[in-house]
């Protein structure tokens, strides 16, 4: 079967977008009031997200590995817990985490009167029952999570296309013909369609996780100089009325350009530590630090081989209506 | 590669500078120019993030402004000659080498006016052996850069704005690391740390000239 990748594609795109967009994120604990705790008695509010508190939930307190247990817990619904506690003076770290089942939301208690340290309670750890398959949950992130199945591949088809195009480039410096200089521009034409999805999908994420549309950033100069390399593409041939010089000045800048474009992207982001917010770079740690069970890859690898081949697809497309588009003119 | 035809191709290069020395003046007044304004601008005591970008914002468009004469300065029928003469990849060879130097001169030549009209103090704290280095591998990597893109503008017949255009996307890379490196000089910091810069820049050149002579020919088919 000759058409059997544009199966996989959709496939793997329905696959990997509905997944995406319907595995529940897993439980965690996002808010906890009050947020400074003096030694005495002390009642805590704790708020989770999917979560689905029963009665027998074990509440603790933590202080440098030093425990107090709740002395009693009230289950208000799924999501809304109080629990109470004595505490103790003399804990001696500044901040004190919150233990719900073995969630943990760290560092949420201001914590007054310090000391030496306190006589840590036998609490029991508990956990929540298990939920099946979710994908991890992280403050700041929370659902955007779901944004890496659709803003990373869309860099991946672009790079991918780019790549495409050049190999048409240097078959038209190879041949001397026009034979392949149609495909190369359109190889950057869908490159560029993905190009503006990456920056708008990633545009929304920024402003959602970090407050800005456009940061200063190693990726986002990365994206920048592609934009602006692959429109002067554009332009140059724009500016060029002859079909066969056309197509050989076009071709000698893509490859040159693709080349210092591939360095830029890859190589001198590695030279030294650079300034970035993205996941991996700049000393932050990767995604798949939070994925230590491997889900979100298993959503992710399907996405990107998705979106690939749909660019493949789309290229593919474009190009045999320009041929056909051609054939009718002749 | 022969040498003799590159020095050829260098010997006619400078008897052409030598007969229209009006167009070294044009270049020189340019960067004086473009000094005086920020001079004017800012008058002085700027922080030494600044001063340093502004110096390297002079010289990108002092690159733009002397290389794009590379290629323009001859018409069809002396390309033609020259084609019969040289081989192509000789010919990008000595025009590299050739604006590698100018750029060497002119932005040497830059920095004395800049740090005469904003203010030395910036270089007084500097490694300025590594600033200098920095100037240098920058002004190598702007002409071996921006050499085949002149010629690529020069055969598309459209002048300095196409220069412009098709050149930036493409130093910003260079740049980038060329205001990383020369800072970090600026402020004085130990050649442990700068090397890996200055080692990504020399790299960075010779990949760029290296793809200039395998693309060059391509260029003057006709």
């Amino acid at each position: 079967m000759k058409h059997w990748w544009k199966f996989l594609a959709v496939a793997l795109l329905l696959t990997a977008s509905i997944a995406g967009l319907r595995v529940p994120l897993a439980p965690d604990l996002v808010h906890v009031s009050p947020d400074r705790i003096a030694p005495g008695e002390v009642t805590v509010t704790v708020t989770g997200y999917n979560t689905d508190f029963t009665a027998g939930e074990r509440v603790f307190l933590e202080n440098d590995s030093q425990r107090v247990c709740a002395t009693s817990v009230r289950v208000i619904d799924g999501t809304h817990l109080t629990a109470s506690f004595n505490v103790p003076a003399g804990m001696r770290k500044n901040l004190t985490d919150v233990v719900v089942s073995g969630l943990r939301y760290d560092g949420a208690l201001f914590t007054e009167a310090l000391g030496e340290g306190i006589a840590s309670g036998n609490c029991v750890e508990g956990h929540l029952a298990n939920s099946g398959f979710v994908f991890p949950n992280r403050p700041i992130l929370y659902e955007s999570i779901r944004n890496l199945h659709f803003h990373v591949p869309m860099w991946f088809a672009m790079i991918t296309l780019m790549a495409i195009s050049v190999v048409f480039s240097i078959m038209t410096l190879a041949t001397n013909s026009l034979r392949y200089d149609g495909s190369a521009v359109n190889a950057v034409y869908v490159g560029l369609v993905f190009c503006s999805l990456g920056l708008i999908t990633g545009a929304l994420w920024a402003r959602a996780t970090w407050g800005a549309f456009w940061t200063n950033d190693v990726k986002l100069n990365g994206a920048a100089v592609t934009a602006l390399i692959y429109l002067a593409y554009l332009v140059l041939r724009g500016s060029v009325p002859d079909a066969h010089k056309r197509a050989r000045l076009a071709a000698i800048y893509n490859i040159f350009a693709f080349v210092l474009l591939v360095l830029f992207l890859f190589v001198v982001p590695r030279l030294n530590a650079v300034d970035s917010l993205h996941p991996g770079n700049g000393g932050n740690s990767p995604f798949s630090d939070l994925d230590l069970d491997k889900r979100l890859r298993m959503v992710f690898y399907p996405a990107v081989l998705g979106w690939i081949l749909l660019g493949v697809w789309m290229f593919n497309l474009r190009d045999r209506a320009a041929r056909l588009a051609e054939q009718l003119d002749r | 590669m022969r040498t003799a035809e590159i020095l050829n191709v260098l010997r006619l290069e400078i008897a052409l500078d030598l007969r229209q020395r009006a167009a070294w003046g044009g270049m020189l007044l340019y960067v004086v120019s473009a000094v005086y304004v920020c001079h004017l601008a800012v008058k002085s005591g700027l922080g030494t993030a600044t001063w340093n970008a502004l110096f390297w914002i002079i010289l990108l468009f002092a690159a733009f402004n002397a290389l794009s004469r590379s290629f323009q300065r001859e018409d069809a029928g002396r390309q033609l000659y020259l084609h019969t003469l040289v081989d192509p990849r000789n010919l990008v060879l000595a025009r590299t080498l050739y604006n590698a130097v100018t750029m060497v001169v002119l932005s040497l030549l830059s920095l004395l006016f800049y740090s005469l009209f904003l203010g030395s103090d910036v270089l007084a704290k500097a490694d300025l052996a590594q600033f200098l280095l920095a100037v240098v591998l920058g002004g190598v990597g702007f002409a071996a850069v921006l050499t085949l893109i002149s010629a690529i503008a020069a055969r598309a017949g459209n002048g300095i704005g196409l220069m412009a255009i098709l050149g930036f996307p493409i130093v910003l890379p260079m740049l980038l690391a060329l205001l990383r490196a020369s800072k970090l000089a600026l402020d004085g910091v130990a050649w442990s740390v700068t090397s890996t810069y200055f080692g990504g820049l020399v790299l960075l050149d010779v990949i760029t000239v290296t793809l200039a002579w395998l693309l060059f020919p391509y260029l003057w088919r006709d």
